[in-house]
């Protein structure tokens, strides 16, 4: 069955596709009082964000548009030292789109909000003419278990982690897209096992980002900036699986540009990060985390090549996209 | 030798300035992400050649697929690195957010399937590249005739890289010369010795990890030290002699040689690829994509792929051309001399 613009009315059907596919598969006790509003309890200090998914394919080996969804508001929540515990989703889904599709998507986000521990507790849907997309935006809300973490909080001789292989996601989409066959899978994932041990085993960690559009490459250009210090990376402690890295050899693409939905960074003192990285490595999602670099005094991004050469990494300009030969 | 002896020797280099130019853009690339430039002495100086398709492409080719692309029923195919470039009005990017019809493709192949699901669209697919490409576009042509597809026509803007090195070697005072590894698969590493005979250069062919590339700058250093110059075939895991003959004679069957417009240097004799007269019924009108033009005023990218000057050299650089607004083509391609200097400057 396709969506159509009645489903978005507000009457008899957009109360059917609510409760038979939203509340169905987000149910919780705020959520089915259907207020206006959601009461919630939380303890003093929280942290609060939103971000919206417009991902093409909406099913990619690894996950869906759902997934990346709940995955990329709680982990905003984690890199602030939070951990989350509710979300209010909306969607805007184009006439047209497969009802079952939709079901999908909510069962799916379901799931990964059931992993990360929140609920889904207000929600909104309009239908609007195209071509059967869907889109969806999130907003969640996490208690501060630590405070004081920020990307300008970076300090001369940090070392930094990253948890796990670069540019699963963005591989596994662009193969979607090009119909190429692989075993690539996105990463997409909450990393919230990942960043309440760091807290737990009382890690002092100055600053955290997830690695998200834009790759590692943007996230250590803000660190460089935010924090007024210059970032040393090696390259070959950048952790990259042999199907990515041959993935991006044939397009001519860099890992270190693309996105990523299941991977952070952590930026610790130097005294913790022998203790950060086996936290990492036996948490859920951290089992390929690495030293990648540290940081020191001055500007820029600066890669130490194998051949001990070096380079300025910068910025992803536009889009990233495969060459020609 | 092992690698950090050659390190060394490169390092402690203090004779002439010698200029190295790297043919291809893969290369460049190879280049700056190994650091390799980091490494060298001031003397040895390597420079960015022509040989990125996308920065060689006249402005007149790009200004065309716009046109097809904003044209009812008409459907634009391309590799992913042409999206960027501007032609006289704007890049296919550009042309895509007024409504242009543009998908990027990873293989030629694709563009079979599309046309025969959707055979109410004509689609025109952007031929660019040199002879590592030429052979795909041959597997097409093949399909196309066997699968009598009506629906899809090339443009075409495929160039040959001896003539250019022919060209360079007249014109310019470049010292050696780093052969194109994927183009050499294809034509092989004798067609090189000639030109290393004729004149009096270093011809060294290589593949592109960093240790290929620091070996190959040091054979080039060797052979001018002694003046013992010639070809010399360093990937011999991928390049053979002869090359690929069954690919290249392939290519021959549909397509014969052309002079050729190279966007910032001008037109090289013989150094294009048209199709041949009985074939012509698959082009979208090639030859009117070919008009000599001038960079834009202030853009200095013939210098810089000349390498008569580095592109930091230019008064636009950084100034008036960034990645995000370019002047010339050497600034947007991601494998462009400019854009690779700017990333790194």
């Amino acid at each position: 069955m396709h969506i159509d613009m009645s489903y978005g009315s507000g009457g008899k059907q957009t109360t059917s596709l609510i409760n038979e596919v939203f509340v169905k598969h987000f149910s919780n006790p705020t959520l089915e009082k259907m207020e206006d509003s959601a009461v919630l309890t939380v303890k003093e200090k929280i942290a609060f964000t939103t971000d919206s998914f417009v991902v093409t394919p909406m099913f990619f080996k690894g996950g869906d548009i759902g997934k990346v969804a709940v995955c990329g508001t709680v982990n905003d929540l984690l890199m602030m030292g939070a951990n989350p515990k509710y979300l209010t989703t909306g969607f805007i889904i184009e006439e047209g789109a497969d009802l079952n599709e939709l079901e999908r998507i909510a069962a799916s986000m379901a799931m990964t909000a059931k992993e990360a521990g929140v609920q889904i507790v207000a929600g909104d849907t309009k239908v609007i003419e195209g071509k059967g997309g869907i889109y969806i935006n999130t907003s969640g809300i996490g208690e501060i278990e630590k405070e004081g973490i920020s990307i300008s909080s970076c300090k001369e001789g940090d070392v930094i982690l990253l948890s796990g292989n670069l540019g699963e996601h963005h591989a596994a989409i662009m193969s979607h897209r090009m119909e190429i066959e692989n075993d690539i899978k996105s990463d997409c994932a909450p990393l919230k096992e990942i960043v309440l041990n760091l807290i737990a085993a009382g890690i002092d960690i100055h600053c955290m980002r997830d690695v998200t559009r834009g790759g590692l490459a943007t996230v250590l250009n803000e660190v460089s900036s935010s924090s007024a210090c210059k970032v040393v990376i090696e390259e070959k402690a950048l952790p990259v699986s042999p199907q990515v890295e041959g993935f991006c050899d044939i397009l001519g693409l860099d890992p270190l540009y693309m996105a990523n939905e299941g991977k952070l960074i952590a930026v610790v003192p130097k005294a913790d990060a022998d203790k950060a990285l086996q936290v990492m490595k036996a948490s859920k999602y951290g089992e390929n985390a690495a030293i990648i670099g540290k940081i020191e005094n001055g500007t820029k991004v600066i890669m130490a090549t194998p051949f001990g050469g070096n380079r300025v990494i910068d910025v992803l300009y536009g889009e990233g996209l495969p060459r020609i030969c | 030798m092992t690698l950090e002896q050659v390190t060394k020797e490169l390092k402690g280099y203090k004779g002439r300035t010698i200029k190295i130019m790297e043919v291809c853009g893969t290369h460049t690339a190879s280049i700056f992400k190994a650091g390799i430039r980091s490494i060298l002495p001031e003397e040895i100086r390597l420079i960015s050649g022509p040989g990125c398709p996308v920065c060689v492409t006249p402005s007149a080719y790009i200004d065309k697929l716009v046109d097809y692309s904003l044209k009812e029923n008409y459907q634009v195919l391309t590799f992913g690195d042409m999206m960027k470039v501007r032609g006289s009005k704007y890049s296919l990017t550009q042309a895509k957010a007024l409504g242009g019809k543009i998908n990027y493709l990873y293989s030629p192949l694709q563009s079979l399937a599309l046309a025969k699901e959707n055979p109410q669209i004509n689609y025109i697919f952007a031929a660019v590249g040199f002879e590592t490409t030429a052979p795909l576009y041959t597997i097409l042509l093949e399909e196309m005739e066997k699968e009598n597809i009506q629906n899809l026509k090339l443009l075409i803007a495929v160039k040959t890289i001896i003539p250019a090195l022919s060209y360079l070697c007249e014109q310019e005072e470049i010292d050696g010369f780093l052969c194109p590894g994927h183009v050499s698969v294809i034509i092989g590493s004798k067609v090189y010795e000639p030109l290393a005979e004729k004149y009096g250069k270093p011809f060294v062919v290589t593949g592109f990890e960093g240790e290929h590339i620091l070996a190959s700058v040091y054979e080039i250093m060797t052979q001018i030290t002694t003046g013992d110059f010639k070809m010399k075939n360093l990937y011999t895991s991928a390049v053979k002699e002869e090359g690929n003959e069954k690919a290249f004679g392939a290519v021959m069957k549909y397509f014969e040689p052309c002079d050729a417009y190279w966007r910032g240097i001008g037109t090289i004799p013989g150094s294009g690829l048209r199709l041949k007269e009985e074939f012509q019924k698959y082009d979208a009108g090639s030859e009117e994509a070919f008009v000599e033009e001038t960079l834009p005023k202030g853009c200095s990218c013939t210098d810089v792929i000349l390498g008569r000057i580095q592109p930091i050299e230019c008064p636009a650089f950084g100034k008036r051309c960034t990645p995000m607004d370019a002047l010339g083509p050497c600034m947007v391609s991601s494998e462009g001399a400019c854009g690779i200097w700017y990333k790194n400057r």
